[in-house]
C-alpha cells in the first residue's frame, strides 16, 4: 500500500464548486433568517395567550427569541470552527507539545486547547497519549483544562449574547487559569500520583498519512461539525435556555443581586462550589448567565461560575479517575478552582 | 484476509465506525477481520490520542471523529 492511493491528490470534483456555491446562498440565507428574528418573537409572542407584562410574558418572549438566536448563532460558529479545526489534529498537537519546556509548553498547550477538536470521550486516550509521547504533566493538564473551557462554542455565544469586552475576558483568564494550574501542578512533580499503567505504557509513533484537504473537504467539515455538535448539545441549549428564561421571568432582581452581586465576598466561592458538580457545555450555560447578567450578578461571579461548570463536571472526574489517583484529582480539582475564584475576585475588583 | 482493529473505548462512534467498515467490506467484496481494541493502554500503544482510530494490517490509517465512507472504501481497496 502506497501512500500515494492512500491520499490521492485533491479531486476537484465538479461537486466542489457547487458546494461553495450552495454554502455562500446557505451565509447569505442565514443572515437574512437573523435579521427578522427579533421582530418574528415579537409578534409570536403577541399571538400567545398571556396577559403583557406578566411573568410569563417575560420568561416566554427570553425562551422565544433566544432559542432560535442561540441555535443559528451556535450553527454559523461551529461551522466556521470546523473549517478552522480542520487545520488541527490532537495527534499534530501533540507532536508539537512533546518535550516542550514547562512554561512555553503550558501557554502552548493551553492556547492549542482552544483550536484541537477533542469531545470528551477521548479524554482518556488523550491524556495517556500525552503524558507517554514525553508531554510533561503539567502542560498536559494546561491542554485538558483549556479545551473544554474556553473552545469555539463558548467564544462565539458570549461574543454574541453578551458582548466582546467580556468574550475576550474569558478568554484571557480562561487561558492564564489553565496556563498557571497547569504549571503549578507540575510544579508538584506528582507524576508517581498517576496510575501505574499509565506510567507502563509506552507510545507507539505512527505516521499519519498526511492529509491534503481541498476548500470542498474544510467546508464538508464544517458541515459534519455542525451535525456532530448539534447532535450532542440541542438538549443542554433547550434546558439552559429554559433556566435562562425562567431566571428572567421570575427570579426577582433584588434576590438574585442579593446573592451573586458584589457586596458578599463569599459569592464567588460559593459559584463555583455549585458549579463544579454541574455538567454542562458552553452553550448550555451561557444563555443562564445571560440571565444571571441580566438580573444583576456581578460579571466576576457570573464568569467565575461559567468557567467552573465547563473546566470541572462530575463525569468528567469519573472518566479521568482511570488515569488518575484520587488525589490527584482532588489536586486537580482543587488547583482549578482556587484559579477560577482567584479571576472571579479579580474581576469583580475591577469592575465596580 | 484483512485484519482491521478499531481502536477506541466503545463509544457510540466507535461503534458505527466499525458498522461502517464491516458494510464498506461487504459492498466491496473484501474479506475481512474486524477486531475492536479497548483497552486504552492497546490503544495508546497504536500512538493515537483521538479515537477511534482505524488500523487495517498493522497500519494506523485513521485517528479521530468517524472517518468518511470514501476514504475506507480506499483503505479496503488497497
Amino acid at each position: 500500500m502506497t501512500t500515494e492511493t492512500l491520499t490521492a491528490p485533491p479531486h476537484a470534483a465538479p461537486g466542489s464548486a457547487r458546494l461553495i456555491g450552495a454554502t455562500i446562498v446557505g451565509l447569505i440565507a442565514w443572515f437574512a433568517v437573523y435579521w427578522q428574528l427579533e421582530p418574528f418573537s415579537k409578534w409570536a409572542v403577541a399571538q400567545l395567550p398571556i396577559a403583557p407584562g406578566s411573568h410569563l410574558e417575560e420568561a416566554a418572549s427570553f425562551f422565544i427569541f433566544d432559542t432560535p438566536k442561540v441555535l443559528m448563532l451556535l450553527a454559523l460558529v461551529v461551522f466556521a470552527m470546523g473549517m478552522v479545526r480542520s487545520f488541527f489534529s490532537p495527534e499534530r498537537t501533540r507532536s508539537f507539545l512533546a518535550g516542550k519546556r514547562e512554561g512555553v509548553g503550558n501557554v502552548a498547550a493551553a492556547s492549542l486547547g482552544i483550536f484541537t477538536p477533542f469531545c470528551s470521550c477521548s479524554a482518556v486516550p488523550l491524556f495517556v497519549g500525552f503524558v507517554s509521547a514525553g508531554v510533561p504533566l503539567g502542560v498536559t493538564f494546561s491542554f485538558l483544562i483549556a479545551s473544554p473551557m474556553i473552545n469555539e462554542v463558548a467564544l462565539g455565544l458570549l461574543l454574541a449574547l453578551v458582548g466582546w469586552k467580556v468574550a475576550l475576558t474569558y478568554l484571557v483568564f480562561g487561558l492564564l487559569v489553565s496556563i498557571v494550574a497547569g504549571w503549578t501542578i507540575g510544579r508538584l512533580h506528582l507524576e508517581h500520583w498517576l496510575e501505574q499503567w499509565v506510567l507502563d505504557v509506552r507510545s507507539g509513533s505512527t505516521d499519519l498519512p498526511r492529509e491534503h484537504l481541498t476548500i470542498a473537504d474544510r467546508i464538508q467539515a464544517g458541515i459534519e461539525a455542525v451535525r456532530d455538535i448539534f447532535g450532542r448539545v440541542w438538549v443542554w441549549i433547550i434546558v439552559g435556555i429554559a433556566a435562562g428564561a425562567f431566571i428572567h421571568g421570575y427570579v426577582p432582581a433584588e434576590m438574585l443581586a442579593g446573592i451573586m452581586g458584589e457586596n458578599h465576598w463569599w459569592s464567588v466561592p460559593a459559584a463555583v462550589l455549585v458549579g463544579i458538580p454541574i455538567y454542562s457545555n458552553a452553550a448550555g450555560i451561557i444563555p443562564v448567565v445571560e440571565a444571571l447578567l441580566g438580573k444583576g450578578a456581578a460579571l466576576g461571579t457570573a464568569l467565575a461560575f461559567m468557567m467552573a461548570v465547563t473546566a470541572l463536571s462530575a463525569p468528567e472526574m469519573i472518566i479521568l479517575r482511570k488515569v488518575l489517583t484520587a488525589r490527584l484529582i482532588a489536586v486537580f480539582i482543587g488547583v482549578v478552582a482556587a484559579g477560577i475564584i482567584a479571576v472571579g475576585f479579580l474581576f469583580n475588583a475591577l469592575f465596580t | 484476509m484483512k485484519n482491521i482493529k478499531i481502536l477506541g473505548p466503545g463509544c457510540k462512534r466507535c461503534v458505527a465506525t466499525a458498522d461502517m467498515v464491516q458494510s464498506q467490506a461487504d459492498r466491496l467484496g473484501v474479506p475481512v477481520t474486524i477486531e475492536k481494541v479497548t483497552d486504552y493502554a492497546a490503544i495508546a500503544g497504536y500512538g493515537i490520542v483521538s479515537t477511534p482510530g482505524v488500523v487495517i494490517d498493522d497500519k494506523v490509517v485513521h485517528a479521530g471523529g468517524l472517518p468518511k465512507s470514501e476514504d475506507v472504501a480506499k483503505w479496503l481497496a488497497a
